[in-house]
């Protein structure tokens, strides 16, 4: 019990909430280094799963890629690019996050082009649509909600891993939880657990509004009208 | 070997034999360890998971229930759920696994659950009209048929745990993970390198181990599609990973 008090004080403490180490300082760090991962990774990850699902090729390699990226730690993969070629910095804890991301973009964007019905894109080729055309015009938009679920699985995965940051010198919302440790300073180290938890709930929800916005009347593999 | 020692510890190699041969003894510990941990938290997981599943099948609002708590503990961080529980057990073993169960909890709920719901009633229906009790059902009707779904749950638990419990050397019980951070500090490049490559080896070995034993467990499906040992998709593809 009184761990919580403690927890709830060290929270409500004024002196936490301000200045470069403050709360919303880290909070800031957290979600630029989160943030910059997704990003890189999607700009990587959704051309390549989704041009492997309208070729119908490489699923496999999808797949596998998938099971790779679950087996490699990323807190392993930090400690390597950290002591290794990029050093001790922002980059290093981008690249080993971006990886990390890669695996559940790939799949999902593969797997959501690749699941839509046959007759949707025998339909559409049936129209004279060129290959471009059946891409843009029905499989991504049926595709979206099931790579709007990939997004948001990368997103909320990122920002708990993100806390790992700190174990390298890195910024963000695991210095609470890292230095509460160096320090034995048990509120600190739950008051930064509870921040991430709350922050990666929190990224959670605004995506899952995204996907409910995008996909109002599909299912997890999404079988929403295709729009005009 | 000759070759390899040549002074590679005093270089601070990447890919060093001697650090290999003269700590031998503390990576096999290590390596020890992060086994252990892996198969008790996938172990406890499991021995949780089934009578939830059990329960979910009975109540149907308790399977959403189950699915939304195992769901918000996957969201805490590993290295804040070890922290969290801190003050509660210390810097212990104990911290590691809990933190580490919760996790396969989520992946293993959903895989049981979606293996045996997709059991196809009227086969179901055959085995009751044929006399079947609810124990027999699920023994040698139910469980057999949803045994893809419930290996594929497995393997990702599996995989999964092995790559989380590298965090828990953040408290001093990380397996493998414990010489990672200890080479991180010292900037070791040879004890970093050789305990992830391990981990990721440990991964892949207990990978084709699930997947030779589905193969043994399920031979009414051998030469149907594909090659005996074809991998299939993981689980849903919505089912967190590591």
């Amino acid at each position: 019990m009184s761990m919580l008090i403690e927890t709830a004080s060290w929270l409500a403490d004024g002196r936490n909430w301000s200045g470069h180490e403050g709360i919303p300082a880290r909070l800031g760090e957290h979600l630029v280094l989160s943030g910059a991962s997704v990003g890189i990774a999607a700009a990587l990850a959704l051309p390549l799963g989704t041009a492997l699902g309208h070729a119908g090729r490489g699923g496999t390699l999808a797949i596998n890629i998938s099971n790779v990226g679950r087996a490699v730690p990323t807190f392993a993969v930090l400690v390597l690019l950290a002591i290794g070629p990029f050093g001790i910095g922002d980059t290093t804890t981008i690249a080993a996050l971006t990886l990390f991301a890669l695996a559940p973009l790939v799949t999902n964007s593969y797997v959501g082009v690749r699941e839509i019905d046959g007759d949707a894109r025998e339909a559409a080729r049936g129209m004279g649509m060129s290959g471009w055309q059946i891409l843009r015009g029905v499989e991504l938009p049926l595709a979206a909600p099931m790579i709007i679920i990939g997004l948001r699985l990368a997103a909320v995965q990122v920002v708990g891993t993100a806390t790992i940051a700190a174990l390298i010198g890195g910024g963000g919302l695991g210095r609470f939880v890292v230095d509460g440790l160096a320090r034995h300073d048990d509120p600190q180290i739950v008051g930064g657990a509870v921040l991430v938890a709350a922050l990666a709930l929190a990224v959670d929800g605004v995506l899952l509004g995204a996907q409910r916005l995008l996909a109002p009347r599909g299912g997890p593999t999404g079988r929403s009208p295709v729009g005009t | 070997m000759a070759l390899l020692a040549d002074g590679c510890l005093e270089r601070n190699a990447w890919i060093c034999g001697d650090y290999v041969s003269s700590r031998s003894d503390e990576i096999m510990a290590a390596l020890r360890e992060h086994v252990s941990l892996t198969v008790s938290a996938v172990g406890y997981g499991t021995l949780i998971a089934v009578p939830l599943v059990l329960a979910a099948r009975r109540r149907p609002v308790l399977a959403a229930w189950i699915s939304g708590a195992t769901s918000a503990l996957y969201t805490v961080p590993s290295l804040a759920f070890f922290a969290i529980l801190l003050p509660f057990t210390g810097l212990s073993r104990t911290s590691v696994l809990i933190g580490l169960i919760a996790y396969t909890l989520v992946i293993l709920f959903r895989g049981f659950h979606t293996g045996l719901g997709s059991v196809p009633p009227e086969v179901r229906a055959a085995a009751v009209g044929m006399g079947y009790g609810p124990t027999r059902l699920l023994v040698t009707v139910e469980l057999p048929l949803a045994l893809p779904s419930v290996m594929a749950a497995l393997r990702v638990a599996t995989v999964s745990t092995i790559a989380l419990t590298t965090v828990g050397a953040t408290i001093g019980h990380g397996g493998l993970g414990d010489l990672i951070y200890d080479g991180l500090g010292s900037t070791f490049k040879a004890e970093v390198l050789t305990a992830s490559v391990l981990c990721v080896l440990l991964a892949v070995t207990a990978d084709l181990l699930f997947v030779a034993a589905q193969w043994l467990l399920t031979p009414w499906r051998h030469g149907t599609r594909g090659s005996p040992g074809a991998r299939r998709t993981p689980g849903p593809p919505g089912a967190p990973g590591g």
